[in-house]
This record gives C-alpha cells, structure tokens and sequence, in this order.
C-alpha cells in the first residue's frame, strides 16, 4: 500500500472541463481547402469529491463523458478548464505522484495477446519499480486470489476468455497496490457468473485493502450493491451524487432506473439520440 | 537526493521490462522473424549483384570491394530499418495490443521507456545485421583480408545513438496519427540514407544535398564502416566526434519532440486504443 496523506481526499475535482475538436462537414459551397472545426464537451463543469476508502459509482450512458473522467484522473487526457487533484496531488501538473497511486481496470483487458498472464502482469510491474524477484510470488499469490486457474498461467492471453482476461486486468491493477482505483465498466460483456465473481473481489478489494473506488458503469445494480455514493453523468453534466437513498428520495422514484429517466429523461440502455452524442460517445 | 536514487531505479527497472517485453514477443514471433530476416538477404542479394551487373555490361570496376562497399550500404539499411522499427513500433504495437494507456499512465519516465525500445532494438539489430553481412558475404565468397571487424562494430554502436535519438522522433509520429504514422518512419530513414551516400559517395550528390549529409549519422557510420572493412581503418576521430555531436543533440531534441507529441496526444484524446 501507498503512503497517502490523511487529512486530504482521495480524490477532489473541481469544475473540470474536457472538450474535444472535431472537423466539421464542409458545406457545399464551402473551399474544399477551408478547414473548419467545432468543439465537442465531453465534461461540463464537473464537481466532486471522495473520501479515502469510499466507492463511488457514476451512471450513465454510451457517451456520457464516463471514460472521459477515468481517463482525465488516469494522466492520459489534459483538461481545458477546472482542476482535479488525487490524495493532494495536481492530476496534470503532478503526474508521476499520481501514477504511482492509481491504476484502472477498463472495459477492454488490453494485453499483448502473444504472451502469458504471468508475463503480461510482470512487464505491467516493471514500470511500478517492481523487480522480478519481487513479483516471483506476488504474480502466483494474486492470479491465485482473484481465481485464475494455476495451470494456465503460462497460457497465452489470446486462448483466454473474456471472463479469465478481466480477472488477469483485475490482477494487473491490484498488484501495484494502488489507493485510488478506476473502474470504467469492469463486468460489460461478462457472463453473469463472472460477473459476480467480478464484483465479489471488488467488495474484497475495498475492505482489504483500502482503495477508494470510482466505478463507472451503465449497470445499475452493479453501481447499487458496491456504490457507497451513486453520481448520474449526462452529456458531460454531473446531475447528482448521493446515497442511493436520498437519489431516489430526490426524484421520488422507487428504483434506481426511474431516478435515472427522472435526471435524465432517457432511460440507461437509450441508444444515442443526435450527431452531438455520436461524436461524444466516439472520444469519450 | 534519496528520492531521486529511488526513481532512478524504478526508472531502469522499467527500462529492463520493456527490453524483457520485446525478448518475450520475439521469442513468440520467431518464425516470422526468420521470414523477414529471408526476405532482407533476397532484398539485400539484389543490391549487391549491381556489382557484377556492372562488370558484365562492361564496367570497369574492382567488383569486390564494390559488392563489399554494396553490402556494407545494405546492412546498414537493413540495420537503421530496425531501429526505427522498433522504436517506432513502442507506441504502434502498444495501441494495436491495447495496452498504450496502461503503459502511458505508468508512473514511468517517457526517457526509459523509448530507452528500453532503444536498447533491445540495438541489441537486436546488432544480431540481425552481423548475420545478414556473414551470409550474404559468403554467398559472394567475399575475402576482405584487411578488414578491422572491431573498429566497425564499434563505429555502429556509436552511431546508434543518435540513430535512436532520430528515432525517437520518428516514433513520435504513430501518436499523432495512429493511421499512418507507423509508416512515415520508413520515410525518415529514406532520407537519411538517401543523403549519406548509401550505395555511393556522398561526393555524387548535388552539393545542397551533401550539406545535408553532414548532420547525418549515417554518413559517419558508412564512411567508418567501410574505411575499417575495406582499408582496415582503426576508429578515426574525424567519424567518431560528429557522431558524438549529433548523438549529444539528437537524443534530448528526440526526447523533447516526443514530449510536444505527447502532449497534443494527450490534449486531442489519441492516447487510446482505437485511435
């Protein structure tokens, strides 16, 4: 585990603002030479904070700015406005600092296909300080906590199952012991089995080993049986965060999907609804 | 102090897991390694048979000193294609795999990271290019009795310095478009053998383009190179120092460029996956 500072939160974001610029169509009678462009939000003004050890699910749909946020606290986008700090540290001016204390499991495994889930998981450790002596055991120790058989190991990841990939990414993040963990839609495309398992190891993660949690997904019983604080994300805006009690008190629903149809006036499996949200669900 | 002690070794760990990568999916692609490695003899045949192309149509010319001077063009080609490859491909093959935004949101400075790339693919290239100058010098029965292999090995190592300090700015090219970026690396290494007098003297070409030869490595190296296998010539201070400059400045321009590259990744959103 990290040394963090205890008297800041895990994770403090302040009108953070992310555009993308896309070229626009050119117009009929427009110069085939002429280059416009226009700006896509994918955040708007997105303010909120976490205690350390709290799990923090954000709800919303294909395009909402989700992955957006994961990958602006992730170092791997630069913001355009508004500020985000991870346990005190500057996400954009201070990224090493943070690097050391995040990692993320996304909906994507993302592995070099050709190699094992041992080798894979000891280059991803190379770049966290961790020698080969150190991961001997820790790889075996933690393949074997999240129920990865032991005899394919040595297995390449391209014989793997969807299911078997995600445990190794769950593995990969959680061998470097970060203190801040992004989750970006970890069980889409899992079958129900292990999906829970999944999510069973979640739970685990949190009480174990004291990572604060932001999960973001458009499965809403997910977000309600692991969330501490549910957000609803909407087109960049982050409508609401609170408890899923006083989320449904707020828009008088009864579930969890009518407070999201009440915030947002779509329900979470609407498809996109106009080229804005297209393109937003293409960056973001 | 101790801090940076610490970071300076998570730093070189880093640098070993990317050199250890590239071990493991060599190891896994061996077979078409071995594919390509035919397919350079075959490209680097044809070049060489200029020499007694030239002979038969009546030239007159010492046709193994120039199958010899050929050759030496050709591996080095051969040798810099690797470079450029390799670094070029730290970024191409992480996005095509889908591990680029694990490896960009490691707490791993860009320096070691492109280093590790660097070190493997001198490394490898190093083999690669020796066995291809033994085969396709004994396919030619080439003699080369004054040849100082030392002094041209050496000459490579140096070179490849700045080779991988131009690389790194070749390999900038897949961020900002992860299209077509892989590919304008060939281009880079086009011109700079174009201008370094790969096949002939760089005195044939025009006099702007030898200018531009000047602060090319590759002139250095294929001028040392050939001096040592061909005359013997020990390690010259007059190829060595140029290589030492334009290492000297290549690496930190190199470093800096793919910074700037990052950057406008990272502002544009095309550090990920798809592109």
């Amino acid at each position: 585990m990290q040394h963090v500072p205890s008297n800041v939160p895990a994770v403090e974001v302040r009108d953070l603002r992310k555009e993308f610029r896309r070229r626009s169509r050119r117009k009929p009678d427009e110069s085939r030479f002429k280059r416009r462009y226009r700006t896509m939000p994918a955040l708007r003004d997105v303010t909120f904070t976490m205690e350390r050890g709290e799990c923090v699910a954000i709800l919303g749909q294909n395009g909402s700015g989700k992955s957006t946020l994961v990958r602006l606290l992730s170092t791997l986008l630069l913001h355009d406005g508004g500020s985000a700090k991870v346990f005190g540290h500057d996400v954009f001016t201070d990224q090493r600092a943070v690097q050391r204390l995040v990692n993320r499991v996304s909906v994507e495994a993302s592995f070099f296909k050709k190699m094992s889930a041992a080798e894979n998981l000891g280059y991803a450790s190379r770049f966290y300080g961790m020698t080969s002596a150190d991961t001997k055991d820790e790889i075996p120790r933690i393949l074997e906590r999240v129920g990865f058989p032991k005899e394919r190991r040595t297995e390449p990841m391209e014989n793997l199952s969807r299911g078997m990939q995600q445990k190794v990414a769950l593995a990969r993040a959680l061998l470097t012991s970060p203190v801040l963990l992004l989750l970006d839609e970890p069980t889409t495309g899992l079958d129900p089995r292990s999906k829970l398992e999944v999510q069973e190891f979640i739970r685990e993660v949190r009480l174990e080993h004291d990572a604060t949690i932001l999960l973001c997904t458009h499965d809403l019983a997910e977000a309600e049986v692991l969330a501490d604080r549910i957000g609803v994300l909407d087109r960049g805006e982050l409508l609401c965060l609170e408890p899923v009690d006083e989320l449904l008190a707020r828009y008088g629903a009864s579930t969890l999907e009518e407070a999201f149809f009440a915030a947002t006036g779509r329900t979470i499996e609407d498809e996109v609804l106009d080229e804005d949200d297209e393109e937003r669900e293409v960056f973001a | 102090m101790r801090a940076m002690a610490v970071n300076l070794k998570h730093d070189l760990i880093g640098l070993g897991g990317v050199v250890e990568r590239n071990v493991y999916l060599t190891r896994r692609y061996i077979w078409w390694d071995l594919a390509f490695f035919v397919w350079t003899v075959a490209n680097t045949l044809t070049i060489v048979f200029i020499a007694k192309g030239i002979e038969a149509t009546g030239g007159s010319i010492d046709v193994e000193a120039t199958t010899t001077a050929l050759l030496i063009g050709a591996v080095v080609w051969a040798y810099l294609g690797i470079i450029f490859e390799f670094i070029t491909e730290t970024v191409a093959w992480e996005r095509w795999e889908g591990t680029i935004e694990y490896t960009f949101m490691a707490p791993l400075s860009r320096a070691m990271h492109l280093g590790g790339s660097g070190v493997f693919a001198v490394l490898y290239g190093l083999v690669r290019a020796s066995l291809l100058f033994v085969v396709v010098a004994m396919f030619f029965g080439l003699s080369m009795p004054d040849a100082n292999f030392p002094a041209a090995f050496a000459i490579l190592l140096i070179a490849s310095v700045s080779f991988f300090g131009i690389g790194m700015m070749t390999a900038v090219l897949p961020l900002i478009s992860p299209e077509k970026g892989a590919q304008l690396g060939f281009v880079a290494q086009g011109l700079l053998l174009v201008v370094s007098g790969v096949y002939y003297p760089v005195s044939v070409l025009p006099e702007w383009m030898q200018w531009i030869s000047k602060i090319s490595p590759a002139t250095y190296a294929l001028r040392g190179i050939r001096g040592s296998i061909l005359e013997g010539q020990g390690l010259l201070w007059a190829n060595v120092w140029p290589l030492i400059v334009i290492g000297v400045v290549s690496i930190p321009l190199g470093l800096a460029v793919f910074k700037r590259g990052e950057i406008y990744a990272k502002r544009h959103g095309k550090l990920k996956r798809s592109g």
